[in-house]
């Protein structure tokens, strides 16, 4: 059972803490021109801000019943900065530096596989094809680390009704933009691209599972996966694939991108499990960005908080086999 | 070298190493009061790193210095400098495996345990850690002295397995394709080669100063 508040604040309505904070930066700036000495990092800052900004185009958007509430976003900064997007570069703020070089319009979808017939969408038609709604949710990355995302977009289940996918269809399988034009696409990160990343039907179908177009209250920046992505809250942040060219529905398991690199390590399934550690790390914990470094840690709840919605598509499994 | 360059250039030294040190405090003390910012989105994370990689470049570091002093004559009193140095690379990793104890443990035993034993990133790392200390503790010159020159040395091996183990740590704690350990996986590989080497080399002179004094 979703419980909502009432007066709940949209994501859109409140100032990005990205404004607020340049204002503080304004304000900083202003009284350290006073000052003879400025220490050089905090001069390069100011002179040179590190912010890639997203496109800031507003999306009008509504209130959910899938929304999160009660929890303390992630920064917008911090959203857009800490990110794993290996088109871009392996490291966490490789994306925000890189991905000014992705193009995002003219942007479609291929829908192919088992479905009535094969489609085409455009991402204008996408986007204007349900009420855009502002979802909170929890974010948590297989390597231990965890944000709280306002996100923008509509149940995926929406555009899978669109596709008209045949009954013979028991998965659904993304594949992400490799352009070596726009993206590094680097070697060492041992990917073979494009990226495919893959649901079975029913938890594609969920309501919870999130077809992505923005994020506190705007556009998608580049680095976050624009133009549009899927974003599963209960499964590992790899599970939602970002930049999405192709949606493929097909019979058997998809071959997934880190499933293929390391099965041991990244299962096909990678529901957020504490209890089902991670060979090199444990999930038990994790460490929440942009919070104090002495309250960083907090425990980590199964299915990411989403039991309540989501554990019965499990039902029988052993979750510690099928991790 | 005359005493009062020698105190110079060990002030410089203790300096160098307890820089990056002052520069975590600093902005250790700038996160929990004025910019929550100040240490990266993941705090705790950019600690781990700081502290690992500081521990490792210092033992590469010590582990330089007697190639170096091999290699040129001229650098001989670099030998001066490794008890220095081989200690900060120990309270380095002191600071690694207390941002451990801290920050991810949470000063935890059933979490240590359960690491310790289940993930071997962690066990490469406390063996590490387990290694050095013998070898902080006989760096007086007292034990030198007790232990005797020769046993003291062989004792002292230790640092290139503190260092090899150091080094699998860190390649088993990051994920697949992240190649950051490359570098200083690469500098450790130099100084272990640079050993067998060295004493070639050197035996090759001793050889020919026998032949012509033979001749």
């Amino acid at each position: 059972m979703l419980i909502r508040t009432k007066d709940e604040i949209l994501s859109s309505e409140i100032t990005p803490q990205s404004v607020y904070m340049n204002r503080r930066k304004f304000m900083a700036a202003a009284a350290a021109t006073g000052l003879a000495a400025v220490a050089g990092e905090t001069a390069s800052r100011l002179l040179q801000p590190s912010r890639v900004e997203a496109a800031d185009e507003k999306l009008s958007t509504v209130k959910s019943q899938y929304s999160t509430p009660g929890l303390t976003l992630t920064s917008f900064q911090d959203i857009t900065h800490y990110n794993n997007f290996y088109e871009f570069g392996v490291n966490k703020d490789d994306p925000a530096k890189n991905a000014g070089r992705l193009r995002t319009r003219p942007w479609t979808i291929q829908v192919e596989g088992l479905v009535k017939e094969k489609k085409t969408f455009d991402i204008d038609t996408l986007l204007k094809m349900k009420p855009l709604e502002d979802r909170v949710y929890r974010f948590r990355c297989v390597e231990a680390w965890s944000m709280v995302i306002p996100w923008v977009g509509y149940s995926l289940s929406e555009f899978i009704n669109a596709c008209e996918p045949l009954p013979s269809a028991k998965f659904v399988q993304f594949i992400s933009l490799a352009d070596s034009k726009q993206e590094l696409l680097p070697w060492n990160s041992g990917i073979s691209w494009p990226y495919s990343e893959g649901l079975r039907m029913d938890e594609a179908m969920h309501p919870l599972t999130l077809l992505t177009f923005g994020l506190y209250g705007q556009v998608l920046p580049n680095q976050d996966g624009a133009p549009v992505r899927v974003i599963v809250p209960w499964k590992y942040g790899f599970k939602s694939a970002k930049s999405i060219v192709k949606i493929k529905f097909v019979k058997s398991q998809p071959s997934t991108t880190w499933n293929d690199m390391a099965a041991n390590e990244y299962g096909f399934y990678s529901n957020v499990n504490p209890n089902h550690d991670h060979p090199r790390w444990s999930q038990k914990r994790e460490r929440v960005i942009g919070a104090p470094i002495f309250r960083q840690l907090q425990p980590t709840l199964m299915f990411n908080g989403y039991g309540d919605q989501v554990a019965s598509l499990y039902n029988g499994m052993d979750l510690n086999k099928y991790y | 070298m005359n005493k009062r360059s020698m105190v110079v250039l060990k002030t410089l030294a203790h300096a160098a190493c307890f820089a990056p040190v002052a520069w975590l405090l600093w902005h250790l003390y700038l996160s929990v009061t004025t910019d929550p910012t100040a240490l990266g989105p993941d705090p705790t994370h950019t600690v781990t790193f700081f502290t690992g990689r500081g521990t490792l470049r210092l033992l590469v570091i010590t582990l330089a210095v007697t190639p170096i002093r091999r290699l040129i004559p001229q650098l001989a009193w670099l030998g001066r400098f490794r008890r220095l140095l081989g200690l900060y690379a120990f309270f380095y990793g002191c600071l690694h495996l207390l941002t451990y104890v801290w920050l991810y443990a949470g000063w935890s035993w059933a979490a240590m345990v359960d690491d310790i034993s289940q993930r071997r990133f962690i066990t490469a790392g406390l063996a590490a850690w387990l290694m050095m200390v013998p070898l902080a503790l006989t760096s007086t010159t007292w034990s030198i002295r007790k232990l005797g020159g020769k046993n003291w040395n062989r004792l002292h091996w230790l640092t290139y397995a503190a260092a090899i183990s150091g080094v699998i740590h860190y390649w088993w704690g990051v994920k697949s394709g992240v190649k950051t350990p490359l570098p200083i996986t690469l500098a450790l590989g130099v100084l272990l080669l640079a050993r067998p080497i060295l004493r070639w080399r050197q035996q090759r002179i001793a050889l020919r100063v026998q032949r012509s004094e033979a001749a």
